[in-house]
């Protein structure tokens, strides 16, 4: 009859002899999936994106029905949401306390990456589908923040896209074409309300799913750094891992009911967060006549946003001295004839473009690139880190100090951002910016220096 | 992890240095108590209806929301709407904006969410309210005749003015100032300059400039009102308006409290039994 023979019974077993690959899919990924049994709670961040993920979809899909992308009726449409829409308060808040809270649980779970060296070989391309999410998830905020049509949706949208008219040549048409507009209008909005409602969700699932089946082929890796892979009992099971199903779904499950607290706690006690979930100046609606005396974005961004306006003329030279500075380490360390080639030249246009006042380009335009070039590091980390242990746990002690060094530098030019620059705060944001970028560039002459502990073959596992 | 913590420690106090000094008018803090009195609401309410919607409207606002501080559609009816609006109607007004532009020289914004759009990071839009509706003084250099402390040159006159009866204030400006320079001695220096203003009932001002030697930027300001209980009453009745204005800025913000409440209460049970299952399954991994 060339059905499948089951060995499910009932329901199931009719199912699996039409369409054996839904449960082979539920024994790859699920019950036969096997995972470290040493997970601490920074191995929680995973599944809880994955909550949020749902819960952006179910309200915003919610949202989408009430909601109106015209440049005359979107910030009433988002107030008549909050008042007349039964429950609506409670849909508009679930998305927007879940946009500040995908940040945070993402960027802790990027974290872990860092603490543990999960990007490190073979989980290159795990990371690097992460680093493609974590962009996606950028630009769907950045689409999704201008929906509102309040002044600082507005403003900020304004601001973020005229940054493209620094390019050279082709600036001024690629920001009208991004636009649709002189300035941002009615035709924007309608394009962003596609792009963030169709468009890149379909990447983000996508890509999620990648990220999900390239985790899977490799093997999630622990906090101690070992592969437990390398020890497997006679069935080619490995012996520190556990099914993924039903141990760690009880165990995220668990871990869940904490999420909920945080983010229920905000949603219900304190949706604006103090204006930094929802900012003050967004309940007034976009008036093209009238600039805001501060534009910032939303705090997610401003990291990046610190290190573009930390980008002044001085520090542009300071920048052409750090490139040669690496440069030079980079030629010595390379061999091949083309590679040191290669790092000459990209050194020599670098250190020319920052330094050479006839040629040198507009600190505007390198702010844009360090801007870029802030977020798209993190694509390199695979390659950047050279130690000789994965773990954190088995990394001299001063590596720690550096990743904490990065990890203030990180927050303090988060903190900047949100706040109009002055003087001091420009020079405390181009050391962070220097601190940001030196301990990636520098990390394959630091990562591979200093005593290392020795690392267990086994991972280390206390019994619950 | 000890280091990673010490590295935030540092970045706390780096920010700590950073906290820049306030330029702006201090903001008296609203009594919030007030925000969930029944009775403040609806004089708020009054007040509302009476003063504010003739210029500015509270589109998103139906009347009969009001149901939600024990206001029933007869006495919203009677009492508050002008005109021949219906309960169902929301509060419009008949001003048109570009009437208003002309008169005024900006339509007066809708109220609807005033206070959240008043909120800032550096304070709250309750506060900020309540400060500028009761910072008004007389000052003859404006086209209104009004000036105030929180909103200097605002387009809206004091529409308190005839219950606060007449009041003197008096302002205080430290600021650097640019001296310019002499045309043969170098370039030009920043002074500290204190410039303190008195206006009188009727909007004379006096200033006074001292430079000085040392002392901090800033600004201050103090009232004197001629009937000291007038004032008082219509610091109260601001109070209840702004009372009002903050409920109307998010009438479900009660109601998301309380089901707030109950949803917390849930996921404490939800923890208790996920940890519970939790360990009863991972017992056997050892």
């Amino acid at each position: 009859m060339g059905l499948h023979t089951t060995n499910y019974k009932g329901l199931l077993g009719w199912i699996d002899a039409r369409m054996p690959s839904l449960m082979s899919a539920f024994r790859t990924h699920m019950s036969e999936y096997y995972a470290p049994k040493n997970f601490n709670f920074w191995y929680f961040f995973g599944s809880f994106a994955l909550m949020v993920l749902v819960i952006q979809f179910v309200s915003g899909i919610l949202l989408a029905m009430h909601y109106k992308p015209d440049s005359n009726l979107a910030f009433w449409s988002v107030e008549f949401i909050m008042r007349e829409v039964s429950g609506g308060w409670f849909i508009r808040y679930m998305h927007s306390t879940g946009a500040s809270f995908f940040f945070i649980v993402v960027y802790l779970h990027m974290f872990r990456g860092l603490l543990y060296g999960s990007y490190r070989k073979p989980r290159e391309l795990v990371w690097v589908v992460g680093w493609l999410i974590f962009l996606s998830l950028m630009a769907e905020s950045f689409f999704g923040y201008l929906l509102p049509w309040g002044q600082m949706s507005f403003w900020g949208a304004q601001v973020i896209i005229n940054l493209f008219d620094s390019i050279p040549l082709i600036g001024r048409d690629l920001s009208l074409w991004i636009r649709g507009d002189f300035v941002v209008g009615d035709a924007t909005l309608n394009r962003f309300f596609s792009l963030h409602v169709v468009a890149v969700p379909l990447a983000l699932l996508a890509l999620v799913v990648a990220h999900i089946f390239a985790l899977h082929d490799v093997g999630s890796n622990n906090p101690d750094g070992v592969e437990i892979k390398d020890h497997t009992d006679a069935n080619g099971r490995p012996l520190d891992g556990i099914p993924f199903h039903p141990y760690y779904t009880v165990h995220d499950l668990y871990g869940l009911g904490f999420f909920f607290l945080a983010y229920c706690a905000v949603l219900f006690f304190a949706p604006e967060m103090g204006g930094v979930f929802l900012e003050g100046n967004n309940f007034s609606p976009a008036d093209p006549f009238q600039t805001p005396q501060h534009i910032a974005p939303l705090w997610y961004f401003t990291p990046y946003y610190s290190i573009l306006r930390a980008t002044t003329s001085e520090f542009v030279i300071w920048l052409g001295l750090g490139a040669l500075f690496l440069g030079v380490l980079a030629y010595l360390r390379v061999r091949k004839r083309w590679a040191r080639f290669g790092v000459a030249l990209v050194t020599f246009i670098v250190f020319i473009l920052t330094t050479v006042p006839q040629v040198r380009l507009d600190p505007k335009l390198w702010g844009v690139i360090l801007m870029a070039l802030s977020t798209m590091v993190f694509a390199l980390l695979p390659w950047l880190d050279q130690s000789p242990v994965r773990s954190i746990r088995y990394r001299p002690g001063w590596h720690k100090v550096l990743v904490g060094v990065f990890v203030a530098a990180f927050l303090v030019l988060g903190y900047l951002g949100m706040n109009p620059p002055t003087p001091v705060s420009t020079v405390v944001a181009q050391l962070c910016a220097a601190c940001y970028f030196g301990f990636f560039f520098l990390m394959p002459w630091w990562s591979r220096m200093g005593e290392f502990k020795p690392v267990p073959a086994r991972v280390t596992f206390a019994a619950h | 992890m000890r280091s990673i913590s010490q590295g935030l420690a540092a970045a706390a106090w780096v920010l700590t240095c950073l906290g820049a000094s306030a330029q702006e008018a201090r903001l008296d803090p609203w009594p919030a108590e007030r925000a969930a009195d029944l009775e403040a609401l609806q004089s708020g309410a009054r007040t509302f209806a009476n003063y504010c919607l003739n210029c500015h409207s509270a589109s998103l606002m139906r009347w009969n929301r009001l149901h939600d501080i024990a206001l029933d559609d007869k006495q919203i009816k009677a009492n508050l709407i002008f005109g021949d609006q219906r309960v169902t109607d929301t509060m419009t007004v008949a001003m048109n904006p570009h009437d208003a532009k002309l008169w005024f020289g900006k339509a007066p914004p809708d109220l609807s969410v005033i206070v959240r759009a008043r909120n800032a990071v550096e304070h709250s839009g309750t506060d900020y309210l309540y400060t500028l509706l009761r910072g008004f003084y007389r000052d003859r250099s404006t086209q209104t005749g009004w000036n105030n402390v929180v909103y200097p040159n605002i387009s809206m006159p004091n529409i308190f003015w005839e219950r606060q009866g007449p009041r003197e204030a008096t302002l205080t400006r430290i600021e650097y100032q640019d001296v310019p320079a002499a045309a043969d001695k170098g370039p030009s220096r920043q002074r500290l300059v204190q410039t303190v203003s008195q206006f009188d009932a009727n909007g004379v001002a006096v200033l006074n400039r001292t430079e000085l030697d040392q002392g901090e930027p800033g600004f201050a300001y103090g009232f004197r009102p001629v009937d000291p209980a007038a004032a008082k009453a219509v610091d109260s009745q601001v109070a209840d308006l702004v009372a009002y204005l903050n409920w109307m800025s998010e009438p479900a913000a009660q109601t998301r409290r309380r089901i707030g409440v109950w949803a917390i209460a849930f996921l404490v049970v939800f923890v208790g039994v996920g940890w519970w299952l939790n360990s009863v399954f991972w017992r056997d991994i050892r």
